[in-house]
């Protein structure tokens, strides 16, 4: 602590969304001039906690004093004015304005009221950039800089709105390694000016090297604060770890038979590196991994939406091409994305429109889509997975989290796949309709379907899984039979 | 309780606002002129109407896919001119009907695979292919009208069969199809999803991309059709046809209750919505209004019909 003043202090924190306890009773502080990391597994609560500060989220209860004042932070702008400012992972930079109107955008400098005051913006651009040490030229494009040159930027706009507390979350994801060094550098000139900052990140390694101290939540809660000088990475991660389980996962023993699908050194421009796995008729197999570790990606690959740069995949031992989802499924394989609003439904559209998309050929009779197929198809996922929803008929934008899933889920086993991907099929749904989803997927290995299930939820993997990959930068780092695995362990190999 | 359900179903369909309007519209008519309601009044209005009706078939089908097609009105008249043409350079009546439903197509391919792979907006390739294809057909008339000698091409346009105009025929059949397909077949299906949600239809497995092209192949053959039957009905195929017709069918399209983002639409609610514009034309001239008012009282009225609706769904949510 390089002084001991407290610049804030947030107190029994609590937040609901529905269905969901995502705070409870979170405390936090941070001093001026200090780096404060905060960690915690995916879904332990950091982002809303972050949003709270930002003003985007309201609090249910709980105190927050800034500078010793009381802070409501009501929304964004007042958490502004205050100087709390949080610099996004997805940056929102307008791409096609220069640095300087990027930096000024909605606070710009004026001459007589209307005008910008284009000369008196690039200087100042000019001084911010020289004290973050940026060399760019306020005039150069957003679209040119480089994503670390572009967090730069985004520091110097909170300097110059005056912010006294900066979050930062994830930055270093898409950095190199020199990059990152570049952006440590001005993180620690800002706090030597008496500047907070709040640091995000899965990164380990960099938390020992950048903050001073760190907050460990879990679950919506905080597990502790402590010196960085004091902890190693393994108490990081046994304070990370140790999630309740909230609900028991009806796991049965099946038989479970060939191999029915096997990837070998699979890789992608982007990210996955040389990734092999197989899993086998009647098993479930889980990936577990931090989000953007390359599961989704390895997911779309597999499924053919998204192209390889190479490796090969089999199917029952036959080497097969997969260009596109349509000969994914004629192939055998299914999938459910983890977005289920954006690649899952067609939110407009009936249930039964939604369930039937898949296998419309199917259904036909004659020139036409039977009517009465497509009703029977959907009446039975419904009973099947018990649907709750008023009729076949009904718009699935009206369905609760938990059935909107279901449905995606109902259009995937519709095209009655060997392999079945399930990415993050319990995410956003209640209790309840998690549970049947675990049971739903156990009964589908009994009937010999090959599943992978892709969570972020270390319980859940845990509890539904035969067997563990773990990936972590797009390879896969280890695997874990379900009598060894544990929490600790998947968290090892998951974090650097 | 089940009548009660179904007539909510009624109201609250699309369809029934714009159909109300119609209906409101046909009947101050009727009270303000006797004119209105004659039999040759209503012939013509409704043989008017359907050549626009025509082409806002496949514009409804472009735009239920999120796209828009602005290249329809150009594309009505080249491929209008190289029918006529071929059929003065000897051709018989059925390649010559060919050769202009070919052109319709191409054009829509043209379009399909701008879209699709180039990844062009739809916006832009349409932009620039109502601009070819009008340039085109100046190009190949020398801007001269081509004149339509044959009785049996006529017949198109201006026949009638049991006392209906051949177009309104014409139009009944390709909407009654129209309507099938999209409700019923699976590339109709497709085209819905793909409107509702593009990501979500690829991730269920549908060919995106084929879809796309098929539909811009459709609204191009539809356009061609419509410019066909114009050139029949008027004896005469002319380079500057179906200027701003482009904007004529999409308003129909959206006063029927499609939306722009694409997703929702249907074929009757298109038709509907050609016909207020067909009506209100027809009342603003057996009114005696001003043609320099006209203009302005369409686009008024487009606002006032799409705003309702608007409205309407508001209030529903």
């Amino acid at each position: 602590m390089r002084t001991d003043q407290c610049l804030l202090k947030m107190e029994g924190i609590s937040k609901t969304f529905p269905g969901v306890k995502a705070l409870d009773q979170v405390d936090l502080e941070i001093h001026r001039g200090e780096v404060l990391a905060l960690v915690g597994e995916n879904g332990a609560g950091k982002s809303t906690l972050m949003k709270i500060l930002g003003g985007i989220h309201s609090r249910d209860s709980g105190t927050i004093a800034f500078e010793g004042r009381p802070a409501d932070l009501r929304d964004p702008a007042h958490a502004r004015r205050l100087g709390i400012s949080i610099i996004h992972q997805e940056l929102n930079v307008m791409e096609n304005l220069d640095v300087a109107e990027n930096i000024f955008v909605g606070d710009e400098i004026r001459t007589a009221l209307v005008f910008v005051d284009r000369k008196a913006q690039v200087g100042r651009t000019r001084e911010l950039l020289s004290s973050v040490g940026l060399d760019v030229d306020p005039r150069a494009l957003m679209k040119d800089l480089s994503l670390a040159s572009r967090q730069m930027v985004e520091i110097a706009k909170s300097l110059s709105m005056n912010a006294k507390l900066i979050i930062m979350d994830e930055p270093t994801s898409s950095l190199t390694e020199r990059e990152t060094e570049r952006l440590f550098r001005i993180v620690r000139e800002v706090c030597a000016r008496g500047i907070g900052v709040i640091y995000i990140s899965h990164r380990l390694e960099e938390i020992f090297e950048l903050a001073d101290r760190v907050t460990v939540l879990r679950d919506g809660r905080t597990v502790g604060t402590k010196e960085l000088s004091e902890c190693t990475k393994e108490t990081l991660i046994a304070m990370m770890v140790g999630r309740e389980i909230d609900e028991l996962y009806p796991k049965t023993e099946g038989r479970i038979g060939n191999e029915a699908l096997r990837v070998e050194k699979v890789s992608t421009a982007s990210l996955l590196r040389e990734v092999s796995f197989a899993v086998r008729e009647g098993e479930v197999l889980g990936f577990a991994g931090l989000v953007g570790a390359g599961r989704t990606e390895l997911a779309k690959v597999v499924f053919g939406l998204d192209r390889k740069s190479g490796g090969d995949i089999y199917l029952a031992g036959k080497k097969v091409s997969i260009g596109s989802p349509w000969e994914a499924i004629r192939l055998g394989i299914g999938y459910v994305p983890e977005d289920r609003k954006r690649e899952g439904l067609v939110l407009g559209m009936a249930v039964r429109g939604n369930i039937s998309l898949s296998v419309l050929e199917r259904l036909k009779r004659y020139l036409f889509v039977s009517g009465r197929k497509e009703k029977e198809l959907a009446e039975d996922s419904i009973l099947r997975l018990r649907i709750k929803a008023q009729s076949a008929s009904q718009a699935v934008k009206f369905l609760s989290g938990g059935n909107q899933q279901k449905v995606v889920l109902a259009k995937g086993l519709a095209t009655t796949p060997k392999v079945l991907i399930l990415d993050e099929p319990t995410r956003g749904v209640d209790v309840g309709a998690k549970k049947e989803i675990h049971s739903i997927i156990d009964a589908l290995a009994k009937t010999g379907m090959a599943i992978i299930v892709i969570s972020s939820e270390l319980p859940e993997i845990l509890g539904i899984s035969d067997r563990i990959v773990v990936m972590r930068n797009g390879r896969i780092k280890g695997e874990l039979r379900r009598e060894e695995a544990t929490q600790v362990k998947v968290l090892e190999l998951a974090f650097r | 309780m089940a009548v009660s359900s179904s007539v909510k179903r009624v109201y609250s369909s699309s369809v029934f606002g714009v159909a109300v309007i119609l209906a409101t519209m046909c009947a101050v008519m009727a009270v303000l002129t006797n004119k209105f309601l004659t039999e040759t009044n209503i012939v013509s209005v409704v043989r008017q109407f359907s050549f626009i009706s025509i082409m806002a078939i496949g514009q409804c089908m472009v735009i239920i896919t999120g796209g828009i097609d602005l290249s329809v009105g150009s594309v009505f008249a080249f491929s209008s001119v190289i029918s006529a043409m071929s059929l003065a350079a000897g051709a018989p009546l059925a390649a010559s009907l060919l050769v202009g439903a070919a052109c319709g197509m191409a054009f829509g391919l043209v379009n399909g695979i701008l879209i699709t792979r180039v990844k062009l907006p739809p916006f832009i390739s349409t932009l620039g292919i109502m601009s070819v294809a009008r340039g085109l057909s100046y190009a190949v008339t020398s801007g001269f009208p081509v004149n339509i000698k044959s009785a049996d091409y006529a017949f198109l346009g201006q026949g009638q069969i049991a006392g209906v105009p051949v177009p309104v025929l014409l139009l009944v059949a390709l909407a009654a199809i129209a309507s099938a397909f999209l409700g019923r077949t699976v590339l109709g299906r497709r085209i819905y999803a793909l409107g509702g949600n593009e990501e979500a239809a690829r991730v269920s497995g549908v060919d995106i991309d084929r879809v796309k092209v098929i539909v811009y192949v459709l609204c191009g053959a539809l356009a061609a059709i419509a410019g066909i039957a114009t050139a029949s009905r008027l004896g005469v195929a002319q380079s500057t046809a179906g200027m701003g017709y482009e904007l004529d069918s999409i308003a129909a399209v959206i006063i029927g209750g499609a939306s722009v983002k694409g997703g929702t639409g249907t074929i009757s609610g298109t038709i509907i919505g050609a016909s207020i514009m067909g009506v209100l034309r027809n009342a603003l001239v057996l009114l005696s209004v001003s043609a320099y008012w006209q203009q302005a009282i369409i686009g008024f009225v487009i606002i006032l019909a799409v705003s309702m609706d608007q409205l309407r769904n508001m209030a529903k949510a």
